[in-house]
């Protein structure tokens, strides 16, 4: 058998004598991997994006929220009817299996002062667990103990915006802010979370305790309320038993009847992301199906091509063949150059389609991210197609007859 | 024991319902070291002959020795490996390799017979030496003179050191004078080296320079002459 380098270089002296019909043939490729590649950047990045809203948010996040107030025949929308109280959230923890953390919120907007410096931000009122279900760490100081919520104590947890306008560069943990005028002591900072999936910054924010702001800050009208419950389920498949176990929790404790209507609703928030993320998949697969039919039809023109040349090339073969070329040397031959002009093509088409999704990224906003996976798959793709589309030249080839190739004009 | 035995060959070509008998019951021996020129008109049965003997072809009735080996029951590649080991072809047309160097040309034999590059490059320069092209290695056959293409092509053939040099109307395409060059060439090398030749010719000059001629008509040998000091 002939050896591999060999081979090679004929196939190489082969393709560089036609250089414009070898560069043309493997611009099929080039656009083919390229288009997949780009495509799959645009359909990750953005898959990914939603992938990060929903890591943001907190994983498998429930959230309970009042029902609607109707005056008049007019329906007042969702939170309008205080029905819910930290009590129900306790009961939530307490009576449905498939919760893992319950954290109840009451929030309102207050100026927060520190020195000569004031900012306006929210304000949440809720439990430690808060930062178990939004997956929400600290970066200094502590957490503030469920025992500061059974006494309303004046503690709070600055978010990342707020600690920068008011302390600037300064630790803030142990210093005394003051909230509605009433002093309260930083005992920690959260990290930096970024923008929720509405573009509002999540670290424009600080917490305390939920009887803190009921009791000091916002008032209620009846006692324990809360504005909503955030619930985080145990685990993703749970989250529709934890849906179902608090629905009937909350109708049971709520009293109300078979024919009535919730006087408060669950959102799925995870799973509403997780069906957009589903959805982007889809479309990633999608335009990279779309594009990898240019790969093919790249494939095709490298098999013409090859078709072209073999006829061109029969006295050569026939040549190769009466000095002592086996069926197999001819084959391998054929296939090492159209192996060679999707290779090449493939490596220029993974440049060309990571330069087109920067480009793109840049142009269009889009985020954009090539992924290795992809670069593997566009790659091994275009191969396979090489073997594929010269397998049929180079088994023509190899079946000619010596003594007819010998005699071609 | 001959170095080509051939048996009672013949050869049958069906075209749709015409079949055409190409060859009749052909038998030939030849030895070591011999130089035989195949003679006959166009037609004759001469060209398959030779494809036969050059394992190019395969009878269709018959048998066909080579070194003791029954070339019928090979297959296609090891009629291949035959043809890289045994014999080396010549041909009217020269047949070499466009755009690919004088020396690669010579090579091609060694690359499909799986020697180093090194061993390949020394037994071409050696090849190229002994048909006299010293220093035209790196020629292209473009870049040529006729006889200079047919003595690369020589060179291709002698270079795996086959036993046989099958030569199809090697001078049918180079004017007289070259013609002459390119037969001393191969009276030389039979001479020198024993290497067996058959030639195919219709030129009697031409075959004036092998000590047996072999005339075909119709199909089969009508006359088969050893000139005796030529």
């Amino acid at each position: 058998m002939i050896n591999l380098s060999s081979t090679l270089k004929i196939s190489f002296r082969a393709l560089w004598v036609n250089k414009m019909r070898s560069g043309l043939t493997m611009l099929g490729i080039i656009i083919g991997v390229g288009a997949v590649i780009a495509m799959l950047a645009v359909g990750t990045g953005a898959s990914n994006r939603i992938s990060e809203h929903i890591s943001s948010m907190g994983s498998n996040l429930l959230i309970v929220l009042p029902g609607a107030t109707t005056s008049g025949g007019v329906r007042m929308g969702s939170g309008t009817q205080p029905t819910l109280t930290t009590a129900d959230a306790e009961a939530i923890l307490r009576e449905c299996p498939a919760v893992s953390n319950v954290a109840p919120v009451l929030n309102g907007v207050a100026q927060v002062v520190y020195g000569n410096q004031n900012w306006s931000t929210g304000i949440v009122g809720t439990t430690p667990d808060i930062l178990t279900v939004r997956d929400w760490p600290l970066v200094s100081g502590r957490l503030f103990t469920y025992q500061d919520v059974r006494r309303a104590t004046k503690v709070s947890l600055l978010g990342q915006s707020v600690a920068e306008n008011l302390f600037g560069d300064m630790d803030p943990v142990g210093q005394i802010i003051r909230i509605k005028n009433i002093p309260f002591t930083v005992i920690g900072v959260l990290a930096t979370k970024g923008q929720s999936p509405q573009g509002q910054d999540q670290d424009d924010t600080v917490i305390v305790p939920v009887t803190t702001a009921q009791k000091k800050l916002f008032g209620t009208t009846f006692p324990g309320m809360v504005r909503r419950i955030m619930v985080k389920a145990k685990s993703t498949e749970e989250l529709l038993s934890a849906e179902k176990q608090i629905a009937e929790l909350l109708r049971q404790r709520h009293r109300i009847g078979p024919k009535q209507e919730n006087d408060f609703t669950v959102r799925n928030l995870t799973a509403f992301m997780q069906a957009a993320e589903e959805s982007t998949k889809v479309m990633t697969i999608l335009l990279g199906a779309i594009a990898s039919v240019s790969l093919l039809v790249g494939g095709i023109g490298i098999m013409n091509i090859m078709l072209v040349s073999v006829t061109e090339r029969t006295r050569e073969i026939g040549i190769r063949m009466a000095i002592g070329a086996r069926t197999w040397d001819i084959r391998l031959q054929f296939i090492i150059e159209a192996l060679t002009l999707s290779l090449a093509g493939g490596i220029a088409g993974i440049i060309i389609g990571v330069a087109g999704s920067i480009i793109l990224s840049m142009l269009a906003g889009w985020i954009t991210i090539v992924s290795v996976f992809s670069v593997i798959i566009a790659f091994g793709f275009s191969g396979l197609v090489g073997v594929f589309f010269g397998f049929y030249p180079a088994y023509k080839a190899s079946l000619l007859d010596p003594i007819d190739a010998l005699r071609y004009e | 024991m001959p170095l080509i035995d051939a048996q009672d060959i013949s050869k049958v070509y069906r075209l749709g319902d015409i079949e055409v008998r190409a060859l009749s019951g052909v038998s030939l021996k030849i030895g070591k070291g011999e130089f035989v020129a195949v003679m006959g008109p166009s037609g004759s049965g001469k060209s398959t002959f030779m494809n036969i003997l050059g394992c190019l072809d395969k009878p269709t009735g018959g048998r066909y020795l080579l070194e003791d080996i029954d070339v019928g029951s090979l297959d296609r590649d090891a009629l291949a490996g035959i043809r890289n080991k045994k014999i080396g072809f010549v041909f009217q047309g020269f047949n070499l390799l466009p755009r690919t160097s004088a020396l690669e040309n010579i090579e091609l034999p060694m690359l499909y017979d799986g020697n180093s590059a090194r061993e390949r490059r020394q037994r071409a320069l050696e090849a190229l030496h002994s048909v006299g092209l010293e220093g035209r290695g790196e020629h292209y056959p473009s870049q040529l003179s006729g006889g200079q293409q047919q003595r690369v092509a020589i060179a291709r053939a002698l270079v795996n050191n086959a036993p046989i040099i099958l030569a199809d109307e090697p001078t049918g395409n180079l004017d007289s004078k070259t013609s002459a060059d390119i037969m001393e060439l191969f009276v030389k090398l039979n001479s020198g080296s024993d290497i067996t030749i058959i030639l195919v010719t219709h030129e009697t000059d031409i075959a004036a320079y092998s000590k047996r001629a072999v005339k075909f008509l119709d199909g089969s040998i009508v006359s088969d002459e050893c000139k005796a000091g030529s």
